[in-house]
């Protein structure tokens, strides 16, 4: 039997999890699928859309996965938008001159944002934001612009002003109704998120109608609010609401909504009984729904009725919501406004911490009816989980908004029926991710990859770490801690066999403590904590295997596989004749010359087999490494302090100069950064680092586990007043219980933040020594100190060592020849891949 | 009808100047290739061009086994790579070239082509 004809119209995130719906249900046996699709573009996770402005390409919001449409023999035409259905001739004509024949269609087509029909309207850099194609010209026109405004303070418009202030515009919200988030909060929950917004550095203006919008003086527009207000933009983003996009329903008369949307009953059949319609599209009992997780249920009904199968009805479905912007939490579920009769709210409101929470509570006050949270909306989960299941409150309603005194949860993951729905975006439950922990899931990734949940908004993933772990423990399942495959331990006990066991190599601790050949995670590791314990050179021929490329050949391998070289300049102070060396080796060998975010020189662009002998110039010039490479201290951050600065009440430079020379060469766990400021005013902006120390009046005060980088931490302050002695004493201490305790790859700052007992029990470990044991840790770090050695000058004086720097075995006088290079800015950096196909076809 | 592939081995170094546990970059007629030598003494050769990253540089990644798979992990982005067939373990579709290698007496010889 010939198959019949199945015409997709709109490819988006409904019409593709359609598609993945019905060839699991073998559709493809039954019918030729051709996919017509407006957009340049396969269908993205417009969810994620505002991700494309923090780096995200086109290729990794894409929801198809490789080879999806040859793999399952699916026809997908990009840039086709159909004009027309002949419902009577079963056909559909598109903008490209074809005419399709059809035995069934699926309308996916989505909403298009509704524009306020504004005089001005359509003036240049007048925007929606809908599609990547959207984004590409709003990137365009801030790249000229100043001034950007969201017309529409929705959920979508405070998406889009983040956007715009990403984009570096000053930013400006225009929202008609007297608050914010009109559809979801509250007055009061309203008012507090117009200032949490105002903070980002956004400005709201609301109760404010736009009448015309016309050429501006200091901008490209003016928009007029009347009564002589007026706003001056070059940059308009309109956010006002979305309308479904039903044009071609309406055009051959399915049945239609009073305000819009293509009518579909519990199977999303529309009036003729050929035709589907799913998504934002699909009106049902009299609604819309505007979010991504009932378009997937819609998906999901429609492909099982298509292949015959009727018992699963769409029911509608739970448009609670929490706001996707970092640094503004807001969440609104069910019926936030308590529009149900007798239900009574309960309110907690803190206007200096900027906290508001309304819990609406069912008559009988057992059971939670909605609620609406802004600037902590860490409950989300639970209080959605206690809506959604209906379930009886544990105990008096206002501690469902009342700050938690004990930080005990309301409700733990335990507590949830197996039907429970975790993540709404992709329909999973509680159940579903007890099947697939029961199937070996250990990881919230693995939980993802099977069942994938939290991979679309991402609003549940607080709630799915707590299943899992609640779930795994019950299974008995010691989350397993091992660094690898070939060693039983975790990095910890790792070291305190070593140390313990008096272990000096690697094959010693493989043979007595692990299996097979090791790898690329337990080698490196190792290599650093024996390196920590006893300090042997890195190159000595037990270790220099066991090394990542950077530290076996103490450098930083570049992308195109060259090397950095980066001397210590201790506290960043460097003299006029050292400086003339690194010009002078700089311009001798070509290198790029940058000055680093840790106060000193980097020079990249050297050869594997130029290393030795640059470091030859260099270490005979009185430098030495400065270990950018290795997991150890990097830098000393100094202020120039009482040396020179006015307010100067110590010498920090001094003193940072006296911890780098003390600490430089000690292997962590993960790398260390230091700073000196030699006042409050905090220049060295040491509160960012691992180990900070603030100069005042009466000493020194110290903080400790901050960090910059992805996460950063502001330190926290651990100790005051100190002397110079007890200052080094602490730091002493400090730094061999973190080499001790710490997880491999674990700065200080995550360490604490995991670190049983936090900062009141590291503070009693190391300034009172509640273990006994800060003598041990001093002498451990005094034996490090003593046995210091700069690993490039061991390195140059070992006629062994320098060999193993050529490129070739065979040509040893040879250099790689596959490097290209481009000169920018009067220096020379490596050809991109573009640019080497170039300069290789010129050659 | 037999096509034999005629090889060519072709000397490359002694067994000492390849560290156990460490790889080298080798000049080849056309191109480059890593040999390695792993802790117990087995040599191995791959190309030596890191295909994530175009750079020549696999001979300076570390050695060691996934499983029963001896591999070698990419310096730069840290792909592994099957010493025995080339397969990279993170993406089915790239697989390197293996030069046959054999020690006679103290001397590492390598296959190439001819
Ligand atoms: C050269 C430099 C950038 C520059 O041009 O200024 C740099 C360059 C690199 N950084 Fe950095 N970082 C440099 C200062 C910083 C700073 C600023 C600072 O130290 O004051 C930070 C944030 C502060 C912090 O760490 O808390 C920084 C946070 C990172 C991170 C993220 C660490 C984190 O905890 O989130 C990485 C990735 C990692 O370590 O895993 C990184 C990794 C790297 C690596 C090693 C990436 C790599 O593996 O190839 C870069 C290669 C360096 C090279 O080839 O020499 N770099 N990096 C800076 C060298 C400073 C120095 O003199 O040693
Ligand atoms: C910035 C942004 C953030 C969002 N955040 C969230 C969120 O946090 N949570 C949430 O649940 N939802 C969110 N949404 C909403 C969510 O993206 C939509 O609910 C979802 O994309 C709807 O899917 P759909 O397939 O129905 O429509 P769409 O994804 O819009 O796809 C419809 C496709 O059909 C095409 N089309 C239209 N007409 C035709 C035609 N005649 N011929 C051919 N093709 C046609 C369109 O070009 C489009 O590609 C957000 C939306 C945006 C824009
Ligand atoms: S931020 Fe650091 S790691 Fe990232 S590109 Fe710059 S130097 Fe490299
Ligand atoms: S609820 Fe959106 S990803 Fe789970």
């Amino acid at each position: 039997m010939a198959k019949q004809q199945l015409l997709l119209i709109g490819h988006g995130m409904v019409g593709q999890r359609y598609l993945e719906s019905l060839v699991v249900q073998g559709g493809r046996e039954i019918f030729d699928i051709t996919v017509l699709c407006a957009e340049p573009l396969p269908a993205y996770d417009r969810v994620g859309l505002t991700s494309y402005f923090s780096g995200k390409t086109a290729d990794d919001l894409s929801l198809v996965p490789e080879g999806f449409f040859e793999e399952h023999g699916i026809t997908l035409k990009l840039n086709t938008k159909v004009d027309a259905i002949d419902r009577a001739g079963k056909t559909v004509t598109t903008n490209t001159g074809e005419t399709l024949p059809y035995d069934k269609v699926v309308l996916a087509t989505g909403s298009y944002p509704f524009v306020p029909p504004i005089p001005g309207n359509d003036r240049d850099n007048c925007f929606v934001y809908r599609t990547i194609d959207d984004l590409d010209a709003m990137i365009a026109a801030s790249k000229t612009g100043k001034v950007g405004t969201v017309v529409g303070g929705g959920l979508l418009g405070l998406e889009a002003a983040k956007a715009l202030h990403d984009l570096g515009l000053e930013t400006h919200v225009v929202e008609f109704a007297p608050r914010l988030m009109a559809v979801q909060v509250d007055d009061f929950g309203g008012g507090l998120l117009k200032d949490k917004i105002q903070e980002l550095g956004v400005t709201v203006h609301t109760s404010t109608g736009t009448q015309d919008i016309v050429d501006g003086e200091n901008c490209t527009h003016r928009m007029n609010f009347g009564e002589d207000k007026y706003l001056e933009t070059d940059v308009i983003v309109f956010s006002a609401g979305i309308r479904p996009q039903d044009e071609l329903g309406r055009a051959c008369e399915l049945a239609i909504g009073e305000r819009g949307g293509i009518v579909v009953n519990n199977h999303c059949v529309t009036s003729d009984e050929d035709i589907y319609a799913i998504g934002e599209v699909a009106l049902w009992e009299g609604r819309i729904f505007g979010l991504v997780a009932p378009g997937y249920q819609m998906a999901e009904v429609a492909a099982e009725h298509l292949m015959g199968k009727a018992e699963q009805q769409f029911a509608g479905a739970d448009m609670s919501t929490k706001l996707k912007l970092m640094g503004v939490d807001v969440a609104s579920i069910g019926d936030a406004h308590g529009n149900t009769p007798g239900c009574r709210s309960t309110v907690f409101m803190d206007q200096t911490a900027g906290v508001y929470k309304k819990a609406v509570i069912s008559e009988c006050g057992k059971k939670l009816l909605g609620a609406v949270l802004v600037g902590d909306a860490a409950d989300y989960g639970n209080l959605l989980q206690l809506c959604l299941n209906e379930m009886d409150l544990p105990g008096d309603p206002s501690a469902l908004v009342a700050p938690m005194s004990d930080g005990a949860p309301l409700l733990g993951a335990d507590a949830l029926p197996d039907t429970a729905q975790i993540c709404s975006c992709n329909n999973v439950s509680k159940g579903d991710l007890c099947a697939a922990i029961d199937g070996g899931a250990q990881t919230v990734g693995d939980l993802k990859a099977c069942t994938k949940a939290s991979a679309t908004c991402g609003g549940c993933s607080a709630l799915v770490k707590q299943v899992l772990d609640s779930e795994l423990e019950k299974r008995g399942v010691e989350v397993n801690n091992h660094i690898c495959e070939h060693f039983p331990y975790s990095r910890q006990e790792i070291y305190h066999l070593v140390r313990v066991g008096q272990i000096t190599t690697f094959d010693e601790l493989l043979e007595k403590h692990g299996s097979g050949d090791g790898c690329d995670i337990c080698m490196p590791t190792v290599a650093n904590v024996l390196a920590s314990c006893w300090n042997d050179w890195v190159l000595n021929k037990p270790h220099a295997g066991l090394q990542d490329t950077n530290d076996y050949f103490l450098g930083n391998m570049q992308r195109d596989g060259t090397y950095s070289i980066v001397p210590r300049v201790a506290g960043g102070e460097i003299t006029p004749d050292k400086l003339i060396v690194l010009g002078e080796v700089a311009k001798q060998y070509d290198l790029y010359t940058k000055i680093t975010g840790g106060q000193r020189v980097d020079l990249f662009g050297a050869r594997v087999e130029q290393l030795p002998e640059i470091w030859k110039i260099l270490v005979d010039a009185g430098f030495e490494t400065g270990h950018a490479y290795g997991k150890s201290l990097r830098t000393v951050k100094s202020c120039v302090g009482s040396t020179w600065c006015r307010y100067g009440v110590k010498d920090s430079v001094g003193t940072a100069i006296q911890v780098e020379d003390r600490y430089k060469g000690l292997r962590s766990p993960h790398k260390i950064k230091m700073a000196v400021s030699g006042c409050t005013r905090e220049c060295a902006e040491a509160q960012s680092k691992d180990v900070g120390v603030i100069a005042t009046e009466k000493g020194w005060n110290l903080y400790v586990c901050g960090n910059g980088g992805m996460r950063p931490r502001h330190a926290d302050l651990f100790a005051s007043d100190l002397t110079d002695e007890q200052l080094i004493k602490t730091i002493d201490r400090f730094l061999m219980f973190y080499i001790k305790t710490a997880d491999r790859l674990q700065r200080t700052s995550v360490w604490l933040e995991n670190l049983e007992g936090g900062l009141d029990y590291l503070k009693d470990v190391i300034l009172n020594d509640s273990l006994g044991m800060g003598d041990e840790l001093e002498a451990q770090m005094q034996h490090v100190i003593e046995t210091y050695q700069c690993e490039w000058k061991s390195t140059i004086e070992d006629p062994e060592a320098v060999k193993r720097f050529n490129h070739f075995i065979n040509e040893t006088a040879e250099a790689d020849d596959n490097l290209a290079y481009v000169r920018e800015r009067g220096q020379r950096r490596p050809a991109y891949e573009h640019e080497r196909i170039e300069l290789v076809e010129e050659a | 009808m037999n096509s034999a592939v005629t090889v060519e081995w072709k000397a490359i170094c002694s067994v000492d100047d390849v560290l156990p546990g460490t790889g080298v970059g080798v000049r080849l007629p056309k191109g480059q290739a890593a040999l390695f030598r792993t802790r117990d003494g087995k040599f191995y050769a791959l190309d030596n061009m890191d295909p994530f990253s175009h750079a020549n540089v696999l001979s300076r990644g570390l050695l060691g086994s996934l499983g029963d798979k001896r591999v070698v992990a990419s310096p730069l982005y840290k792909q592994h790579f099957d010493l025995e067939t080339g397969q990279c373990i993170e993406d089915d579709s790239v697989k390197l070239t293996v030069y046959p290698v054999r020690v006679q007496g103290d001397v590492i010889e390598l296959a190439t082509p001819a």
